[in-house]
C-alpha cells in the first residue's frame, strides 16, 4: 500500500497542484461572481418582499379587492369582514399630526446645526441627534406610557378639550393612550432623522450663494430663509418625506401609547389603531387563513406606501445631489 | 422710501432675524429635551431593580421575587449574532460592487434596493421571514429572528462599508495589482485592511439598530420565558422582553421593564459612542498620515 500511495503520489500532487492553479488562476472570476450575486441579493430582497406580501394576501385581495382600502369594518369574530379604513385613517392622522409638530422644530435643528451653531457645538450636538435617533423604538414606548403620557398628555389633552372642545378633532372625554399621545411620540422618534437629512441639505449649498445674500446686505436669517432654503427645498421636502416614511411604518411605541381601538372617532384625544400596530398585535392570534392574509395585505399596502414615499423622496434628494456640482460642495 | 420708513423697517428685519435665529437655537433645546428625559428616567427607573442575580437568573413567575434577564441577553446575543453573520459576508461584498461600479445598472439597483430596504418598516420584515421560515417550518425559531435582524442590519452595512471603501486611495489597489495580485488578494489583503476600522463603525451601528428592534421579534423569535440556545426553538430577546413587561398588569415586571430598558439602552448607546470613537480615531490616524 505505501508503495503503491508513493507511485500514485506525484500525479494526486500536480493534480491537487492544478486544482489550486486552476483556482488562484480563475480565483478573480469566482470572487467576481460572489460579488455580483451579493450585489443582487439586495435589490432581490425587495423584490422578493413585495412578491410574498403579494403572494400571502391573495385570499384576501380576492375576498375584497379594492375595497379592503375604504371599507371600515374590521370583523374576525362574527362575519369575518375585513376593511383596513380604521388602520389606514389612523396611520395617516398620527404621522401627519407628528409631522406638523416634527418638521418646524427638526429643520429648525438642521439650520442650527449647519448654519448657526459655533464649530465646537457642531459635532456633540450632532452626536446627541444621533442617540436621540438610535433609541430603541420599545424604549419610547414604555417611557410615553409610563412617564410621558401622564406628565405631557394627559394634561395637554385635558387643557385642549376644555378650551377647543367645540372643535370634533378635539372633544373629550380624555384619554391616556390617544392618536395625540401616539402623534406627539411619533414626532419626538422622527425629528432626528428629518434634522440630519436638512443639515445635510443646507450643508451641500454652494457657500457663495450664502456669500451672495450677505453682501446684498441680507440679514442671516433673510439669507437662509430667501436663499438657502428655496434653493435646497426640493432636498428639504425630500427629508420631511423619509420622516413620514419612519413615522409611518413605525410599530413598538405606536402600539404602546395608541390604545389599539377600532371605533373610528374624529377626536385625537381617542384611542386609535394603525397599520403596524394591528399587525403587531393581531398577527399571532390570526386563527384562520382569511384573517392572516388579511393582516398581510394591510402589511402589503404598508410596504407599497413607504416604497412610493421613499422613490418620491430618493428623486427629489438625488436632484439636489445632481444639481450642485461636486466642487463647490463646501 | 422716507429715512423713517427705512428704520422701522430695517428694525421689523433684525427683530425678525433675531426672533427666528433664537427659534432655530430653541428647537435644539427641545429636540434634546426628550433624549435626556428618557435617559434620566430610564436610570432612576432602572438602577434600583439591577443587581448582579439579573443578569444571571432567569424569569420568574410574578409575585416571585428576584429573577432576571439571562435568558433575554442570551437570546439577543444568539439572533444579533446570527443576523451579523448572515449579512455580514453579502453586505461587505455588496459594498465592493456599489463602489467599484456605481454607474453600472446593478450599482444604480443595488444603490436604490439599499435605499428602499432601509425604509421598509420592520414589522413588514417579520411578515416576510414569518410566511419564509416560519410557516414552513410551522413553529417560532431563533434562526427566523435571527433572519430578520441580518435583513435589518444588510442596508446599514452596504452604506457604510461603501463609504469606507470609497475612502481607500486607489494607489494602495494599483500598487496590490502591479504585484501581481489577483483581485481577491487585493480585496482581501489591502482593502478590507485598509478599510477595516470603517467596516467596524458600520457593523457596531448595525448591531446596535437591530438589538433593539421588537416588533419582528414578535413573531419570528417570539420568546421563551426559559433559557434557551437552540436555533429551532423561540428564543426571548431584550427589546421583546421589555415589551411584554410594559404591558403587563403587574407593576412587579413594570420594574423589570425599566431595569431592562436600562441594560438594553445602555448596550445601544455604548455601540453608537464606540462606533463614534472608531471612526474619530480612525480620521485621526489617517489625517496624521498623510500631513
Amino acid at each position: 500500500m505505501p508503495q503503491n500511495r508513493s507511485r500514485k503520489s506525484p500525479v494526486e500532487e500536480s493534480r491537487t497542484l492544478s486544482v489550486v492553479r486552476q483556482l488562484w488562476r480563475h480565483g478573480d472570476r469566482f470572487f467576481q461572481g460572489l460579488v455580483v450575486l451579493a450585489a443582487l441579493a439586495v435589490p432581490a430582497l425587495v423584490v422578493a418582499i413585495g412578491y410574498v406580501l403579494w403572494n400571502g394576501s391573495a385570499l384576501s385581495r380576492r375576498a375584497f379587492g379594492w375595497a379592503f382600502l375604504y371599507t371600515a369594518r374590521w370583523d374576525p369574530a362574527i362575519d369575518r369582514i375585513f376593511g383596513a379604513l380604521p388602520f389606514i385613517e389612523g396611520t395617516l392622522v398620527t404621522s401627519l399630526l407628528a409631522l406638523l409638530v416634527a418638521v418646524p422644530i427638526s429643520i429648525g435643528v438642521g439650520i442650527f446645526l449647519a448654519e448657526l451653531a459655533p464649530p465646537w457645538l457642531r459635532r456633540p450636538a450632532g452626536f446627541l441627534m444621533e442617540l436621540l435617533a438610535a433609541v430603541p423604538s420599545v424604549i419610547y414606548g414604555l417611557w410615553g406610557l409610563f412617564v410621558f403620557i401622564p406628565a405631557v398628555v394627559r394634561p395637554l389633552g385635558e387643557w385642549l378639550s376644555a378650551h377647543l372642545g367645540f372643535l370634533p378633532i378635539f372633544a373629550g372625554p380624555v384619554f391616556g393612550p390617544s392618536r395625540l399621545a401616539a402623534a406627539l411620540v411619533l414626532a419626538i422618534m422622527v425629528s432626528p432623522t428629518i434634522a440630519a437629512f436638512s443639515r445635510d441639505v443646507f450643508q451641500a449649498i454652494p457657500q457663495s450663494q450664502r456669500e451672495a445674500a450677505l453682501a446684498l446686505g441680507a440679514t442671516r436669517w433673510e439669507m437662509i430663509s430667501q436663499v438657502l432654503v428655496p434653493y435646497g427645498l426640493s432636498g428639504l421636502l425630500g427629508a420631511v418625506i423619509l420622516g413620514l416614511g419612519r413615522a409611518l411604518g413605525e410599530t413598538m411605541a405606536v402600539t404602546m401609547v395608541i390604545g389599539n381601538n377600532l371605533d373610528l372617532s374624529a377626536s385625537l384625544l381617542h384611542p386609535g389603531y394603525t397599520m403596524a400596530s394591528v399587525i403587531a398585535n393581531e398577527f399571532t392570534e390570526a386563527t384562520y387563513d382569511l384573517y392572516l392574509q388579511a393582516l398581510v395585505e394591510v402589511g402589503l399596502v404598508l410596504f407599497a406606501t413607504t416604497l412610493l414615499l421613499h422613490i418620491f423622496a430618493r428623486l427629489l434628494i438625488w436632484g439636489v445631489a445632481r444639481r450642485i456640482p461636486q466642487e463647490s460642495r463646501v | 422710501m422716507d429715512r423713517r420708513h427705512s428704520r422701522s423697517r430695517s428694525l421689523w428685519r433684525k427683530g425678525v432675524n433675531a426672533l427666528m435665529l433664537i427659534w432655530c437655537g430653541l428647537a435644539m433645546v427641545v429636540a434634546i429635551i426628550p433624549l435626556l428625559w428618557i435617559l434620566g428616567h430610564v436610570f432612576l427607573m432602572g438602577l434600583p431593580a439591577l443587581s448582579w442575580s439579573f443578569f444571571t437568573a432567569l424569569p420568574t413567575p410574578v409575585g416571585v421575587p428576584g429573577g432576571g434577564i439571562a435568558n433575554a441577553l442570551v437570546g439577543s446575543a444568539i439572533t444579533v449574532g446570527v443576523g451579523l453573520v448572515l449579512a455580514t459576508p453579502v453586505g461587505v461584498l455588496a459594498a465592493y460592487y456599489a463602489a467599484a461600479h456605481p454607474n453600472r445598472p446593478l450599482g444604480l439597483a443595488l444603490r436604490f434596493g439599499t435605499d428602499v430596504l432601509s425604509g421598509v418598516p420592520s414589522i413588514v420584515m417579520g411578515i416576510f421571514v414569518y410566511t419564509l421560515i416560519v410557516l414552513p417550518q410551522r413553529h417560532f425559531s431563533a434562526l427566523a429572528g435571527g433572519v430578520v435582524l441580518a435583513f435589518i442590519m444588510l442596508p446599514t452595512i452596504v452604506r457604510s462599508t461603501e463609504e469606507m471603501l470609497r475612502l481607500v486611495p486607489p494607489t494602495l489597489r494599483e500598487a496590490s495589482a502591479a504585484l501581481g495580485a489577483p483581485e481577491w488578494r487585493t480585496f482581501l489583503a489591502v482593502v478590507l485592511p485598509a478599510a477595516g476600522n470603517g467596516v467596524l463603525t458600520g457593523l457596531l451601528l448595525a448591531v446596535a439598530r437591530a438589538a433593539g428592534e421588537a416588533a419582528p421579534m414578535l413573531f419570528t423569535a417570539f420568546g421563551n420565558p426559559f433559557m434557551s440556545t437552540a436555533l429551532d426553538r423561540p428564543i426571548a430577546t431584550l427589546p421583546h422582553t421589555i415589551f411584554v413587561y410594559t404591558i403587563s398588569p403587574y407593576a412587579d415586571w413594570q420594574a423589570k421593564a425599566w431595569a431592562t430598558a436600562l441594560v438594553l439602552i445602555g448596550l445601544v448607546l455604548s455601540l453608537n459612542v464606540a462606533s463614534r470613537i472608531l471612526s474619530w480615531w480612525r480620521a485621526h490616524r489617517l489625517g496624521s498620515v498623510t500631513s
